[in-house]
């Protein structure tokens, strides 16, 4: 048995400790878990922590997605080690949190109702008034059942007498609830034992909680069902993921604001079978953006006309637009004298130490005081990084406090508070325990009876450093789960695997958005483009290194179809031949700066993915993790032929695993049916451009060539298997054009996309597209015998083959007809944006 | 004294070039109640007929229309006419000496934790930074001078409006609804919106209360004086709070160094420009989208009405 992990634990005396009391004895709550932890060996953890890690990165769990170009989503940092806390201390914080939430909503009642506060002097007019965040058109909207607030976060922080203190309220839209959930997900599983044995309370009833409370808001008529969406401003959040993960867990449409549409006083859906009433709109975007009738009038995300709905009550928007007027800290001050008059309570829990810069005595003690505070903005909307007061000096202290002079309401001024620490694990030792300051943001929501139900547990948020002041996950923070303890039993419902209703089985198709489905058929599109020209490529490298690197007759006709296929980027006129073709392939696969190129592919795969995430199930997302990581990983180096021909087949095995999950794991809807259509419509063309262009090169007719065409096509394989001998003309343009039973068959395409269109043409009640099967009738009559006695080898632009060429063009031809209608007919058409109009 | 009575025509016309398929406008075109304002009638035409509308008073007690459009139409004109008539109202040079010393006034709108007075209150709305009217200590500086200690708030604004008209020049090409105030203060050029925007930071700045008025101009110019600028268009000017006059409010007119009295008739009051803008609007589709605004305004002594203003509107139009 190693030494105790206690042994080289830091003590604090400046600084709570979570897990040791002031004598440095482990508290009760945290006997069992710290005993369990010490007895872990190195490689049992060193496992556990993989496990973690391995999830993480599967599920994609990333704050700051695609905000680097690159697609470098940062992984989330999750420490293994939960944050614990014991029965009686929650209860006390979670009735100060419900407290808190339940006061918020009555000053948001008040200040888009009557104003009293501002008529009792209880509030300054300059905090509402003079706050961007005070939606004047909201004012006197009152919201179905007298709820603003329907979703609340709060900052809480310990301070050395163990006292727990807020630090700030999240009255927008609060995050972090999604990773708080993803974090237990994770760490239940890396401390199976201890999380069954300690009875730490679970999530579900929680989000339970929210479902039902926004669906006894609804504003519903008649028989209808409450229809709750996820409103995101799209994948280029800092916390998309949270919203996708959201979304699914909860069983909400993941919406963006072009999916909505606003008809007279009511706001719909609009989907694949028309528009669809929206009772509920649990928002993930910021207020300001939602109207760009009556709110920023530059914001293309919005739903111009959302505003009049509200006035009608014929939506209830989560939170109320307006609501994140209350994330001011210059408001905390105020807030026991407002909880008083409002409630008839006293403020279960203080807000940390805040002075207002508004005030004059408060302007007084700033000054007095600077070394000591840490200066915010009063604002929300402001943007400025909160400044500690002992680090400023000479000029730059001059030059704030000569900005808190000149507009003193714009500033507060808080204490500082030296946070709690909190064990974590250390990444960079083999077995060691390390003290980081840890604070606690806590959710409630508004539950089906109207009041407020409090997360047992919340997102843990550790700072990077030993003496951190700041936690922040926008600067490289982690995260912890928290373990809610209790006396009692756990419950025992989940909202992983829900049991399905009637309802939920007709919601399925019907809520297709038209955004998705548009998503849907591009990463049909993407996946099998991919597929195709890692397939192609794969057909020449091989060749290539059979011969040492030497550019053959073979070689140059697969690189001459690659070319009229876009995979490799036409040669300029006047260009040296390229020696060998290497570097072009090389290119061709790694650089996603090139056009066509395999890594262009990927990106644009990932891209229509990340729009539907909330559709794939988690072993789709996993793989085509793996696949980018992979394209990430190799991008780096120089890779050798053989180590392009290796990263070809994995990913062509990611390619096929793909396959599989649409095939095996998502539900038949229309949504799927349009990738099936996407993916069926780019074989088709990649088959047909690709067997036209062959026909037509004169390079084609040389040794081994019919056989690389066979490679190309995944059909070699079949081919070997019924004719044992030689490649020839006639069986391998009957197997990969006319044979109905060859998957990788120009027909077997035909056939499918014909089925599926009559199906949506019938369900949908839209037009069946002729010209498809026109011109595939036409190739249908194309008589084989022509090929019979024709040498292959010896023909240059013979008639037999001209004509099938064409055939197979016009056929292309037909589905890139059929794909603009379709995209026509049922697309979003992202590029058609609303624009502001303006007269005097 | 008599009231003098107007015709008012607002007519804006957009020709979309192409089919616009959705269409939302809201519509700040009605006058708002005030104690020197009667309107005997007003109506406003819309063509296309509006799929939806929905009428109300907004935050600052302004009638407002919403209205909209789900079937394309490639144009749409709005045709505002009324009937109003303006009592005289002008502040007498007494009334501006007896106002409130500006620095007493901006004590009294300051919060000290007390219960404010309601019309302090009620001022407070128009007291801080609103979408076009940033306030910054440069505008303090440039209106420092208008305001020494002790001088009565509306001789201060008086001194302020004279200040701006004396130093900018009218320009309808050096601005658009967008140019920020600051720049406008550079460049020293702009048209009745700019020299609103900017009147009322500064008083903002100085931390007093001023409100944006807007509204129409009379157009005739009166025999021996020259014609006012603004006609054809819709105008805006500047409102200053000074409790204890008899509407506790004073409106001051920069673009022609003026106290507006019967020859401005107001439509709406707002924070600034954004909040009463008289037609806002967002489409879906469409190709250009800059408008054609006519505005006439009209004496109803004069003998002859231009007959626009009497014509009954179209069949299948609607009616306010």
């Amino acid at each position: 048995m190693a030494r105790t992990l206690l042994a080289i634990y830091p003590h604090s005396a400046r600084r709570y400790d979570e897990m040791l009391k002031a004598d440095g004895e482990v508290r009760p709550h945290w006997r069992p878990f710290f005993e369990h932890l010490d007895a872990v060996s190195p490689e049992d953890m060193h496992q556990r922590l993989d496990f973690a890690d391995r999830r993480i990165q599967e599920n994609g769990v990333t704050y700051n997605v695609y905000a680097d170009p690159n697609g470098a989503d940062r992984p989330w940092a999750l420490d293994p080690v939960p944050l614990i806390i014991p029965p009686d201390e929650w209860a006390e914080v979670s009735s100060a949190v419900a407290q808190r939430a339940t006061l918020l909503n009555a000053i948001l009642a008040d200040l888009y109702g009557e104003q009293t506060l501002l008529a009792k002097g209880l509030l300054p007019p300059a905090l509402v008034y003079g706050q961007h965040g005070f939606l004047w058109p909201c004012q006197g909207i009152k919201p179905p059942g007298g709820i603003w607030l329907h979703h609340y976060a709060v900052d809480l922080a310990r301070s050395p007498n163990g006292r727990w203190w807020v630090i700030a309220d999240r009255t927008q839209a609060p995050s972090g609830a999604g990773y708080a959930l993803e974090n237990r997900l994770v760490v239940s599983r890396v401390f199976p034992e201890m999380f069954r044995d300690l009875h730490v309370q679970h999530l579900a009833d929680f989000f339970r909680d929210h479902q039902d409370g926004l669906a006894a808001l609804a504003p519903v008529e008649g028989d209808e069902q409450p229809h709750i969406v996820l409103l995101t401003p799209g994948p280029y959040n800092e916390t998309y993921f949270e919203h996708a993960y959201l979304a699914r867990y909860l069983g909400f449409p993941l919406v963006e604001g072009q999916d909505l549409t606003v008809r007279g006083d009511t706001v719909y859906l609009k989907t694949l079978r028309g528009l669809k009433r929206v009772h509920v709109i649990l928002r993930r975007q910021d207020d300001d953006y939602c109207d760009p009738l009556e709110l920023r009038g530059d914001s293309a995300l919005g739903i111009p006309g959302l505003i009049n709905v509200a006035r009608a009550g014929r939506v209830t928007i989560a939170n109320a637009l307006g609501s994140g007027l209350l994330a001011s800290g210059a408001l905390m001050g105020f807030l026991p004298a407002i909880c008083r008059h409002l409630l008839g309570e006293k403020l279960a829990m203080p807000s940390v130490g805040t002075w207002w810069c508004g005030e004059k005595p408060a302007l007084d003690y700033v000054k007095e005081n600077f070394d000591d505070l840490v200066i915010k903005p009063a604002y929300p909307t402001q943007r400025m990084e909160p400044v500690f007061g002992h680090e400023l000096e000479g000029e730059a202290r001059e030059e704030m406090l000569r900005r808190i002079e000149a507009r003193p309401h714009a500033y507060v001024a808080q204490e500082m508070v030296n946070l709690a620490q909190a064990p974590t694990w250390s990444r960079a030792h083999e077995r060691r325990l390390i003290a980081r300051p840890v604070g606690l943001r806590a959710y409630a929501v508004v539950n089906a009876e109207g009041e407020y139900s409090v997360m047992p547990g919340g997102l843990t948020r550790v700072a990077q450093g030993a003496g951190a002041r700041i936690i922040s996950m926008q600067r490289g923070g982690a995260s912890k789960d928290t373990w809610v303890l209790t006396n009692g039993p756990v419950s025992e419902f989940t909202l992983l695997k829900p049991s399905f209703g009637v309802r939920d089985l007709v919601r399925a198709g019907a809520n297709l958005t038209s955004r998705v489905v548009e998503n849907l058929f591009w990463l049909g599109r993407y996946s099998e483009r991919f597929d195709d020209s890692a397939r192609l490529l794969r057909v020449a490298l091989a060749r290539l290194v059979d011969v040492g690197g030497e550019k053959t007759a073979a070689v140059a006709s697969v690189m001459e179809l690659a070319e009229r296929l876009k995979v490799l980027p036409t040669p300029e006129e006047d260009s040296e031949p390229a020696e060998g073709g290497e570097h072009v392939l090389l290119e061709a696969i790694y650089d996603p700066a090139q056009p066509g190129s395999l890594a262009a592919n990927i990106r644009s795969l990932m891209w229509s993915a990340t729009h539907v995430r909330e559709r794939l199930s988690l072993d789709h997302w996993h793989s085509l993790n793996r696949l980018q990581r992979e394209q990430q990983a190799a991008q780096k180096k120089h890779p050798t032929l053989t180590e392009a021909i290796a990263f070809l087949d994995r990913v062509l095995l990611v390619s096929s695993s793909l396959n599989g999950f649409a095939m095996d794991n998502m539900t038949r809807d229309d949504g799927w049916r349009f990738l099936i259509i996407g993916r069926r419509l780019e074989r088709l063309s990649f088959l047909a451009r690709g067997i036209a262009g062959f026909l037509r090169m004169d390079s084609a007719r040389g040794q081994g060539c019919l056989e690389w065409l066979l490679e190309m096509a995944d059909s070699i394989i079949t081919y070997r298997s019924r004719y044992s001998r030689q490649a020839e003309l006639l069986p391998v343009i009957d197997l990969l054009v006319f044979d109905e039973s060859n998957p990788h068959g120009v027909m077997f395409q035909v056939n499918v996309l014909s089925r599926y269109l009559e199906r949506m043409a019938h369900e949908l009640g839209a037009d069946y597209d002729a010209r498809l099967s026109t011109a595939s009738e036409r190739l249908r009559k194309f008589s084989l015998e022509q090929f019979e006695h024709l040498q292959f080898s010896q023909c240059r632009s013979c008639a037999p083959c001209d004509e099938l060429a064409t055939l197979l063009e016009d056929l292309v031809a037909a589905a890139g007809h059929l794909s603009d209608g379709l995209g026509m007919r049922y697309f979003t058409h992202v590029g058609d944006v609303s624009r502001q109009t303006m007269a005097l | 004294m008599e009231p003098v009575r107007y015709h008012v025509l607002h007519e804006t016309r957009y020709d979309y070039g192409s089919n616009v398929s959705l269409s939302q406008q809201q519509l700040h075109l009605s006058p708002r109640f005030l104690p020197w304002q009667q309107v005997h009638e007003q109506r406003i035409v819309i063509e296309p007929t509006p799929t939806w509308r929905r009428d109300g008073l907004d935050a600052f007690g302004n009638p407002v229309s919403w209205i909209s459009f789900n079937a394309p139409h490639d144009s749409l004109c709005i045709r505002s006419a009324m009937n109003i008539a303006v009592l005289p109202h002008l502040p007498d040079e007494a009334m501006l000496d007896a106002s409130i010393p500006w620095e007493e006034l901006r004590e009294r709108l300051a919060y000290d934790a007390l219960e404010p007075l309601p019309e302090d209150l009620d001022a407070a709305r128009f007291l801080f930074e609103s979408p076009h009217v940033r306030v910054k200590h440069e505008l303090a500086a440039y209106a420092a001078d208008c305001f020494p200690p002790g001088v009565p708030v509306l001789i201060g604004a008086r001194a302020l409006m004279a200040k701006i008209f004396e130093e900018f020049e009218f320009d309808p090409e050096a601005t658009t609804v967008s140019t920020p105030v600051l720049e406008v203060l550079e460049n020293k050029r702009g048209v009745c919106q700019d020299f609103a925007h900017l009147m009322i930071a500064c008083m903002r700045a100085l931390g007093l209360a001023a409100r944006y008025v807007s509204g129409y101009l009379l157009t005739r110019p009166p025999p021996g004086k020259p014609r006012l600028i603004g006609a054809d268009a819709s105008h805006a000017w500047v409102s200053v709070y000074a409790p204890g006059t008899a509407d506790n409010w004073v409106d001051f007119d920069p673009t022609n160094n003026l106290l507006p009295d019967t020859e401005h008739i107001t439509l709406a009051i707002g924070r600034d420009f954004t909040d009463i803008s008289p037609l806002r609007g967002i489409i879906l589709g469409g190709g250009g989208a800059e408008p054609e605004v006519a505005v006439t305004v009209v004496p109803l002594d004069e003998e002859e009405i231009p007959a626009a203003l009497l014509a009954e509107p179209e069949a299948g139009a609607a009616e306010a």
